[in-house]
Formats: C-alpha cells, structure tokens, sequence
C-alpha cells in the first residue's frame, strides 16, 4: 500500500482495486458479460420475446411440436428453437422461464444471506449459549440433503413461486450463518473492534457499521455461487414437479415438459432450455469464481 | 494475598481531586485451571497533565490494569475488587451503558497495533465524525471539522484531504496519528495509551512521543502510557509504576525509579537495558545481565512475593508478601530487601564477575 503523502486521495477506492482485479481473468469477464445478458434478457422479456408463452388464447395446438425454424400455421411467427407440446415458441418460454429461475435463485438468496448473516452475526458476536443453539440448529439444517429438504417442505407446502422461495431459504440460510460467524468470530478478535469498544459505540453499531462490512467478503462469494445452486435446485424441483405451477414454467419445468418427446428425436424442447440453464449457471459461477480469488483474505494485501 | 490499604499520602499535597485514582484494583478470570489474578490490587493516582509509564512484562497485567479502567474485561474476567476513580466517581459499579458514555468521551484508549485499529472498510471521516457523534449532539458538518482540526493537532499534512482516505493509505506511523486524534476528539480528561509505539520504527516512535506529551501538556489531560520499554518511559514519563505479576511492586516518579531503582526486579528490568544500566554502573562490553528464569504463571503464583524465585536477595522473609512501604519521596515499593542506591553497581559488578 502507497504511504507516500502526495498521491492523490481519491484516486484508488476499494471498489475500483476491486475491479481492475476482477478483470484481471478474461473467464470471468466473459461470465459477468454474458450473465449480465441473461439478467437483461429476463428483466425486458415481455418486449424482447416473439411472444407471450403466458397467454394461453394465443396459442395454437396445431403449431405444436414444430422444429426449430419452422413456421406458425397462421405464419405469424418463426419458432427459432422449435415449440413445445402446446405450440408455444420456445424462445419465448425461455426468456420468460430464465425471467422464473433467475428471479426465484435472487429473491431466495437474498432472503437466505439475510437471515443467515443476522443470526451469524449474532452468533459470531454474543458467543455463548446463543451462539451454540444457532449453529446446532444450522449443523441439523445441514445433515439434510438439500434436496430431500426442499421435497418435505413442498410437500406440505403447495406448489408454486412463493413456497419454493420458502424451500430454497430454508435450504440455504445455514450456508451464510457458518460462513457470516466464523468471519465474524475472526473480525471480533480484531484491535479495531476493541477500539470501537473503547470509543463507547453503541453494540448495534458496532455490529452493523464495524463487524457486518468486514464480513462482507467471503459472504458475497458464497451468496454468488449460492445463486447457482438455488437455481438448479429450483430447476430440479420444477423438473420433479413439486416446482412453479405449468403456466408459468421456469427453465427446469420447460425440461421436464420436454423430457417425455426426447426419445421421439424432438430433442429442442428439452435442450435449448437445458442450454439456457448450463450457461446461466456457468456464467455465476465463473464470476462467483473470479470473486473468491479477489476477495479472498489471503491474497489480500491489506 | 491481603489487599494494602489505599492511603491518601501520596496525593495530599496537592490539594485537588486526581484524574484517576485506582485503588485495590483487582481484575481476576474465572478459568477451569482455577482463579487467574490479571491484576492483584494495584494503586496508583494520575493527575491531570501527568504522564505515568506503567511499565512490566508481557503477563504481568499492564494492559488488563488498562483494561479494567474502562470496564472492557471480556469473561471470564471480572472486576472483583476494587475502586476505579475517575476525577472522583468510581466506576467499578458502572453498567455498561454508562461506561459507555465515558469510554472515547472521558476516557480514551489507543492500541498497540496502528495496522489493527482503524477500521479497514470504512473512511477516516465516517470513523472520526462516528466517534464524535457517539457522544454528542453535533451536526455532522461540525463533527468534521472537528476532525479535521485534530488531523492538524496531531500533524498530518493537507487534513483535508487525509479525511477522505481509507485506512490502507496511510502508514503505519501516520494510521497512529491518527488513532491519537481519534482519542483526542473528544477532549478526554485520560487516555490510556497500551504501547502505542511499540510496532512503529524508532524515528516515527520519537515523534509520536514528542506529540503526545505537548499534547498533554497543553489540554491537562492525563496519560497512562503502558509499556515494556523503559527507555521511552524514561524519556517521557512524570511518575513510573512496575508491574509484575499483577502487582505494582515500585512507584515513583521517573527519575526515582529509574536512576535509583529499590526493588530487585525494577533493578534487573533497567540492568537488561543496555544504556541504562551504563548508567546505573554497568560497565560497557561486558554481557548484559539478565533477571534468571520466566515470568511465573499467574495461575501457580509462588505464596509470598511473586519474584522471590528469580531474585538474588531473597530470603525466608519473601516467603510472605511484602507490604507496601511509603518513602518520603511519594515513592511505594513491595520488598523486604530494597538494593541501596550506591549498591546497584556493586550488585552489577558482582553478577558480571
């Protein structure tokens, strides 16, 4: 780090070290390029897609099953990547699907860091009993297979958008509540807290304004890579059918429609949605990836 | 082992309430091996402007002394006994709330490790307004130029501009700077400095100690300077105590206690200390005399005086713990065999030889 008095102040923020860094792997770059598509793709679909797979009176029986290229009987559209059992376009159901999986991996990640990182804070910081009933609670949590989890819950619960958020976040919180206590526990033994101590702020700030950003790093790599796997995981249930509801497919529920016509050679209902879902997680995981080297502490110079 | 009385002697003939007085102060953890006793009834008084070097080994309860005055004990310590006076209220029977109020208000705290106290991810300014505020009304706007004016004080260049900066881009002697005009904020009536110099070099470590003692000078305020380097408390202490073990086993001032130390341990202190013991005799060349064997362990102290076992003087009497005698001088010391002053040398000599 520069000592040097004259360099001007502004110049290198954290965030700017942070993304020249970033950079630094043309991988990554390429994943944040095309994952940053995909999210533009999903947030403006209904002005981008040919059509709306949503709206059932459009939809034609007799287009169903086209391959791709193929014209719509009424020659209206071009289905680029074929239609499905019900004549919908597939791109369209893509789109809107990939809109499904990536809003559902968000919203339940976001939920999930922000539970997982309270009670590991609080767990990291208060010690004691408190912090041994909250990571009892999380190991329990974690001796399920997330899967078999995500199976009960539904199961009680009824399909569909909300309650799969509930699933993935019930999965998923015990992740950021290790990970946010253990960063914890290591800041909290830092001078800089004892320091905060010493100049009388009050615990809640301490907690929030001193502790939390400090715990930041390793928590963003895990909620990057979480994002991946509570997409598949929302894919793989959608794909069991204990998902999203048929009329508003995500990407696994647009597999699992496909699934029955793979052996009968119509492969793309199946696979273009498949397509959509590899690189979808291929391109978090690559940025998650890149994230983990920059942030990590040891390779930090601090 | 008997607490000694606190008696007002040494305070007397000033006339006015001290900053600190600490009195009996014992700070003792609660461990499945058994009772460790951090501090063990120590006594000192601090008035204002007045630097005192708290000086001992690493374990021998300087920094938990430091500690305790502010109520940051963590468990299993406890305070459990004890008055901690701070321009008359005790604060030993404070809630945490109220400490609080005191801590970076009234007391203030500098650590050792400037790479370690300020908060990386957030800019200076949040971090000195946030002290500010803390205990304050003030609009934020004041509050920053409050702290640009202690950038000043501490003599950081272009403050203005320092203000903006993070933490890593600042050295280490500049990131104490400013760990010192955090503790100056708020005016403190004390600030309690644990080796704040230790992991600077040498030059950076001299002005930083010239700073702090115009600063002191200046506002009245008080300075516990906890150290294991005599040399800077020779430097820039007013009165020295010597810890060991979780006792104050001699006090005075600066110049009493290290031109004619009294008790052995102060003695074997100074003696490894290579332009102090030229002082006290040492003659130049010769190896360096160190005090035999470690530091006890706090949880087997020895009955008795705690240095007996690594002490040329001792004799049956140490098996009991000495009282605390009170020399004209203000001076206190624990030992049944004081060296005499001509006799450091004498005692140097003998060791060498």
């Amino acid at each position: 780090m520069n000592s040097v008095l004259s360099v001007p102040v502004r110049e290198e923020t954290p965030f700017r070290r942070f993304a020249a860094s970033f950079a630094e792997s043309r991988m990554a770059v390429a994943g944040l390029v095309v994952l940053v598509a995909l999210v533009l793709l999903a947030i403006f679909a209904p002005w981008i897609a040919p059509q709306n797979p949503y709206d059932l009176a459009r939809l034609d029986i007799m287009d169903s099953r086209l391959s791709p290229g193929e014209q719509s009987g009424d020659g209206t559209l071009v289905f680029l990547l074929g239609s499905d059992g019900q004549g919908r376009d597939m791109l369209s159901a893509i789109i809107y699907g990939l809109r499904i999986s990536i809003g559902v991996g968000v919203i339940a990640t976001v939920l999930a860091l922000a539970i997982g990182m309270s009670v590991g804070l609080l767990a990291g910081y208060a010690g004691g009993r408190t912090e041994a009933f909250i990571m009892r609670v999380a190991d329990i949590q974690l001796s399920f297979p997330a899967i078999l989890l995500a199976l009960i819950l539904l199961a009680f619960l009824k399909p569909g958008i909300g309650n799969i958020i509930i699933a993935l976040v019930t999965v998923q919180w015990a992740y950021y509540a290790r990970t946010t206590r253990s960063a914890a526990i290591v800041e909290r033994r830092k001078e800089y807290i004892e320091a905060a101590r010493g100049l009388g702020l009050s615990p809640a700030r301490i907690i929030f304004r001193h502790l939390l950003p400090n715990c930041l790093p390793p928590l963003i790599v895990v909620a990057a890579l979480q994002v991946a796997s509570a997409i598949s995981l929302e894919a793989t249930l959608s794909f069991l059918g204990l998902g999203v509801p048929v009329t508003e497919p995500s990407l696994g529920l647009l597999i699992s429609n496909g699934f029955r016509f793979l052996l009968s050679g119509q492969y793309w209902i199946s696979f273009f949605p498949g397509v959509a879902l590899l690189v979808t997680i291929v391109a978090i995981n690559l940025v998650a990836d890149r994230l983990r080297d920059v942030l990590n502490p040891r390779l930090q110079s601090t | 082992m008997k607490p000694t009385p606190a008696t007002a002697q040494s305070t007397a003939g000033t006339g006015q309430v001290p900053t600190l007085r600490v009195e009996n102060l014992q700070t003792h953890f609660q461990t499945r091996a058994g009772v460790v006793k951090a501090v063990d009834g120590v006594d000192f008084t601090v008035h204002a402007g007045e630097i005192m070097g708290l000086v001992g080994e690493s374990g021998s309860g300087k920094s938990m002394t430091g500690y305790s005055i502010i109520g940051l004990v963590d468990a299993p310590g406890r305070i459990a006994g004890g008055r901690v006076l701070l321009k008359g209220e005790d604060l030993t029977g404070y809630s945490q709330t109220q400490l609080r109020r005191i801590r970076g208000n009234r007391i203030a705290m500098i650590f050792q490790d400037p790479m370690m106290t300020l908060n990386p991810v957030l800019r200076i300014d949040t971090q000195m307004i946030e002290a500010i505020t803390a205990h304050a009304p003030v609009s934020k706007a004041a509050a920053r130029e409050r702290a640009r004016e202690a950038l000043a004080r501490v003599g950081i260049p272009s403050p203005d501009e320092r203000l903006n900066a993070y933490p890593h881009q600042f050295s280490g002697g500049m990131r104490q700077r400013v760990a010192i005009a955090i503790a100056l904020l708020n005016k403190p009536d004390l600030i309690i400095c644990d080796e704040p110099t230790t992991a600077l070099d040498v030059t950076i470590q001299s002005q930083i100690l010239f700073e702090m003692q115009k600063l002191c000078r200046e506002s009245g305020t008080a300075l516990i300077w906890i150290t294991h380097d005599l040399s800077v408390v020779a430097g820039l202490a007013d009165t020295v105590c010597v810890m060991y073990a979780g006792r104050i086993v001699e006090s005075g001032t600066a110049k009493a206690v290290l031109e004619t130390p009294r008790h052995p341990y102060t003695v074997g202190l100074i003696a490894s200390t290579p332009a102090a013991a030229t002082r006290l005799g040492h003659a130049r060349g010769q190896p360096l005399v160190q005090i035999p064997g470690m530091t006890p362990s706090l949880l087997r102290l020895p009955p008795g005086c705690a240095f007996r076992e690594r002490c040329s003087r001792s004799s049956e009497a140490c098996l009991e713990a000495p009282p605390v005698t009170r020399y004209a001088d203000g001076s206190t010391l624990r030992c049944f065999h004081p060296v005499e002053p001509g006799a450091v040398a004498r005692d140097l000599a003998a060791t060498v030889s």
